[in-house]
């Protein structure tokens, strides 16, 4: 902060000040008087567990929902129940986790859109293109106009997300997650954009859970739990233990190595000699509508009590691998072994009984019915042992699902609720009793932790950690590069739908990965696949 | 985004949430009749005439006499049956608009059956094999758009519309043209496999077309309870028709369930066609569908898809269709269609609306923490 704008700062109102917010969704309290301060010109990190109220709170400030108690001021007016619509005009952006882009239309359509440029009745697309690199250069958001939206990054896309939120004259942006899609070369060029709207004067309010992020970028910190303002701190003074702290009320073991979780050692390679492969793969190649080669040419094996981390920028084939491996996705050539049984081509049943058990990375639209009750997700995929005469034992799924709250800690502790009304992190339970508190040899886990917080984390990596020392092989695909460092033996990177190096752990390091993610060809050092 | 800190503090306890979903699966279809009721009055006074006295003799010319009411137990035993049809293949996330066809089809096949079989029959085998050709025919009806989709991805609801023209014409062609009796458009009667009227044991219901195949359409309702709530395939059905990525994951075969469930919904319409041949006519005749198998669609819309919401849905239905009848004097009887329209409007409209302002209350008298 400059000095001018450090005075203005202690003069100026503040750029948004809410407090009391309380806001209910039928039976559930998602804010109960949160407050949050921000001054003009500052960037500002929200960070909480997941369901700890920070969208919500977000949401009530942009006007999305106007809130059952308390009040919210912007400038030093007060705005309470505002429409987004006003919110926009007062210049309030924010910039969603999930984008809301058009993909068959242009950048620069996208940008202008319902606030088109127009001559003579038509767009005049010249002036919009001009207005879009305009606005680029002053921010440093570089991004050709004239390209279609679907031909873009994902970095890209979130440029066109937050330069169609400034076209709109925002000054206070908003930023849900944005870091959850993107490479750690976008997070750092991220990051120069934000500072540089702030030097220009814009207030940033970031929502995260990333702590490594908040000490990065963030100027001041507000802290969430369970629907209430913990913690206020100022980033120069405090610490990731503190900030964790805030949030879960209790100290957090960041799974890390030498952290004692799960008492692993480091394993070489030899360790696992003689037992077999668990999970083999070879030349395995899978198509999309899009792309024939999405999976390209992937070999590889797990041994028993091993990980293998995937490490990679989403969309790099990830998806298709993991879901070709459990029989949701049909395979070009190539070979899977399970064991010594050939599943290339194997229905996911045959797989579920032959010891395959699968995390997936959308646990709302995959791993679980959302409107049936956690009873009957505990026994999903696995309802055939659940049949007699054709009919379900509700009793034996009943006595299962109150065993698998129990064990795993599942809240609310009611098997008859419907999944869709337990929380994220909770949802993810219901999953992970699911499919490690039965008998199998393999895990996949997708993103196994993906929008979980802290507590769950913590949880689930204490699991993987002693699933693989009771001898489970594990492949863990994760968009967390230090998910990956923390737990797998050897970690393979995949770009383009190939593995293009697969690391032992301690020849892995974040720069080395950082590299082979975005398609650097010659590391030294790395051994080819 | 959701979690609450300390459950018991905000969660209603469990009768709670029990009373809550019963009323959420009751009050909409009550508040979508007093709308109708009350939209039914101003089109009545626009008429003309007095309300009560039209909806008077609506009820007396239905449930207030025997034979009258015997008329609804007949016209809702199709309903029954075309509405678990139509509901079976909602709860798989499928929309079979075939009924029509379907219910015709198995008419025809129960009529051949009994043309078939030599007269003097025992009841005891020819009712069951009668049922069986009906639900067969009915199922195989309902199993070409089921492999249609399944293998070429075509649209259920265009192939199931299409195929009613195809199945009406193909039997008005082979009924008109090789096995009607001379004058008419119909077969002739059965020989064997006719089921007793209702009055052969309430006297009073002498006149009435209701019938036994009613006990059959109660007992599908019920058999399809079972199936959807308790046996592994309606865990399978259900879980296709609410997520089918989540169902692939669980290792259902979306596909299969598709077509099991279209076939099934086919030979749940094909069932209904027993009525009307074995039950009261005794022939296979051109028209007998006579929009039941579309009405079917409503049923299961107001029996919010359960075979117990289906059967009392099925009796208001019938009981509005023979309640037309009888107050013809007074307004004409599209009256009655215009007030159908009306519930399925109300019903569609009321269900988000009646639970949205049901969950608000709860969390109220839930109150936060």
């Amino acid at each position: 902060m400059t000095a001018a704008q450090a005075a203005s700062a202690q003069l100026a109102p503040l750029a948004v000040r809410m407090s009391g917010i309380v806001m209910r969704f039928g039976a559930v309290v998602a804010n109960r008087g949160a407050s949050l301060e921000v001054a003009p010109g500052e960037i500002h990190a929200i960070v909480g567990e997941n369901g700890a109220g920070k969208s919500t709170l977000m949401h009530v400030l942009t006007g999305l929902y106007e809130p059952d108690e308390g009040t919210v001021a912007v400038d030093g007016h007060d705005v309470t129940g505002w429409s987004t619509r006003q919110a926009i005009v007062a210049g309030v952006g924010m910039v969603h986790q999930h984008f809301m882009l058009v993909p068959t239309l242009t950048v620069a359509e996208n940008v202008v859109l319902g606030r088109e440029p127009r001559r003579y009745g038509a767009i005049d697309m010249a002036l919009a293109q001009e207005e879009v690199i305009a606005l680029g250069k002053q921010f440093g958001l570089v991004v050709d106009p004239r390209r279609r939206v679907a031909e873009l990054s994902v970095g890209e896309a979130q440029r066109v997300e937050i330069l169609k939120t400034l076209i709109r004259g925002a000054r206070i942006l908003v930023l849900d997650e944005p870091t959850a899609v993107l490479s750690p070369p976008e997070v750092g060029e991220l990051w120069r954009v934000l500072r540089r709207l702030r030097d220009g004067g814009a207030t940033t309010i970031l929502i995260t859970h990333k702590l490594d992020e908040v000490m990065d970028i963030s100027e001041r910190i507000t802290v969430m739990r369970h629907g209430e303002t913990t913690a206020r701190l100022a980033t120069a003074d405090t610490t990731p233990a503190d900030i964790a702290r805030a949030m879960v009320g209790r100290e957090v073991v960041l799974a890390h190595r030498g952290s004692g979780i799960g008492d692993r050692e480091p394993r070489e390679a030899g360790a696992t000699k003689g037992a077999g492969h668990a999970l083999e793969v070879q030349n395995l190649v899978v198509g999309t509508l899009r792309n024939e080669r999405a999976v390209d040419g992937v070999t590889f094996a797990i041994a028993p009590g091993e990980i293998l981390g995937v490490a990679g920028v989403e969309g790099n084939g990830q998806t298709e691998l993991i879901e070709a491996l459990a029989g949701l996705r049909e395979v070009s050539s190539g070979n899977v072994m399970l064991g010594n049984r050939d599943i290339t081509r194997a229905p996911v049943r045959e797989r579920t009984d032959g010891g395959l058990a699968h995390i997936p990375e959308d646990r709302q639209r995959r791993g679980l019915v959302l409107d049936f009750p956690v009873a009957d997700n505990l026994v999903l995929g696995l309802q055939h042992r659940y049949t007699r005469a054709a009919q379900i034992d509700r009793a034996a799924v009943v006595a299962q699902a109150e065993r698998q709250v129990r064990t795993f800690d599942i809240r609310p502790p009611d098997a008859s609720r419907p999944a869709r009304a337990l929380s994220g992190g909770n949802q993810q339970k219901i999953v992970i009793a699911r499919e490690m508190g039965r008998d199998y040899s393999v895990l996949l886990a997708a993103q196994p932790t993906r929008g979980v917080d802290v507590g769950a984390i913590e949880f689930i990596h204490s699991r993987l950690l002693a699933a693989r020392a009771e001898g489970k092989a594990i492949l863990l695909v994760s968009a967390e590069l230090s998910e990956v460092l923390a737990l797998a033996d050897r970690i393979a990177v995949m770009y383009r739908g190939a593995f293009v190096a697969i690391l032992p752990r301690a020849e892995a390091t974040t720069e080395r990965l950082g590299a082979l993610m975005t398609g650097a060809t010659s590391v030294p050092g790395a051994t080819p696949p | 985004m959701t979690a609450p800190p300390a459950a018991s503090l905000i969660a209603p306890s469990r009768a709670t949430r029990a009373s809550t979903a019963l009323a959420e699966s009751l009050l909409p279809p009550v508040v979508a009749l007093l709308i109708a009721l009350v939209a039914g009055d101003l089109l009545i006074l626009a008429f003309g005439q007095s309300p009560a006295a039209v909806f008077g003799l609506l009820l007396e010319g239905t449930w207030g006499n025997a034979y009258g009411f015997g008329q609804v137990l007949y016209k809702a035993t199709t309903l029954i049956c075309t509405g678990l049809a139509v509901a079976i293949g909602l709860r798989a996330g499928l929309f079979n608009i075939g009924a029509e066809g379907q219910l015709a089809a198995g008419a025809f096949a129960a009529a051949i059956a009994g043309l078939w079989l030599p007269s003097g029959t025992s009841a005891l085998l020819a009712v069951p094999i009668a049922i069986g050709a009906a639900m067969l025919a009915g199922g195989a009806t309902g199993w070409v758009p089921g492999v249609l989709k399944a293998r070429f991805g075509a649209h259920e609801v265009i192939v199931t519309i299409m195929l009613n023209f195809i199945v009406l014409a193909m039997l008005n062609w082979v009924v008109a043209s090789h096995l009607n009796v001379p004058e008419t458009l119909h077969t002739p009667e059965i020989a064997a496999g006719k089921v007793p009227r209702l009055s052969a044991l309430v006297p009073a219901f002498h006149g009435s077309a209701a019938n036994f195949t009613l006990i059959v359409a109660l007992a599908a309702a019920l058999g399809m309870w079972w199936m959807l709530f308790r046996s592994r395939m309606g865990f399978d059905l259900r879980a296709t028709g609410l997520q089918p990525d989540a169902a692939e994951y669980g290792g259902i075969r979306v596909r299969r369930v598709w077509i099991r469930a279209l076939t099934l919904s086919g030979a749940l319409a094909g069932l209904g066609g027993i009525n009307f041949v074995l039950g009261y006519k005794h022939y296979y005749e051109e028209g007998l569908a006579g929009g039941f198998g579309f009405l079917g669609i409503a049923v299961a819309l107001v029996g919010r898809n359960h075979p117990l919401g289906i059967v009392l849905a099925a009796l208001f239905f019938a009981t509005l269709s023979q309640g037309g009848l009888a107050i013809n004097a007074l307004v004409p009887k599209q009256f009655v269609e215009v007030l159908q329209g009306v519930v399925i409007l109300a019903v569609a409209a009321a269900v988000p609306e009646v639970r949205r302002v049901l969950r608000a209350g709860v969390a109220r008298a839930a109150g936060p923490a």
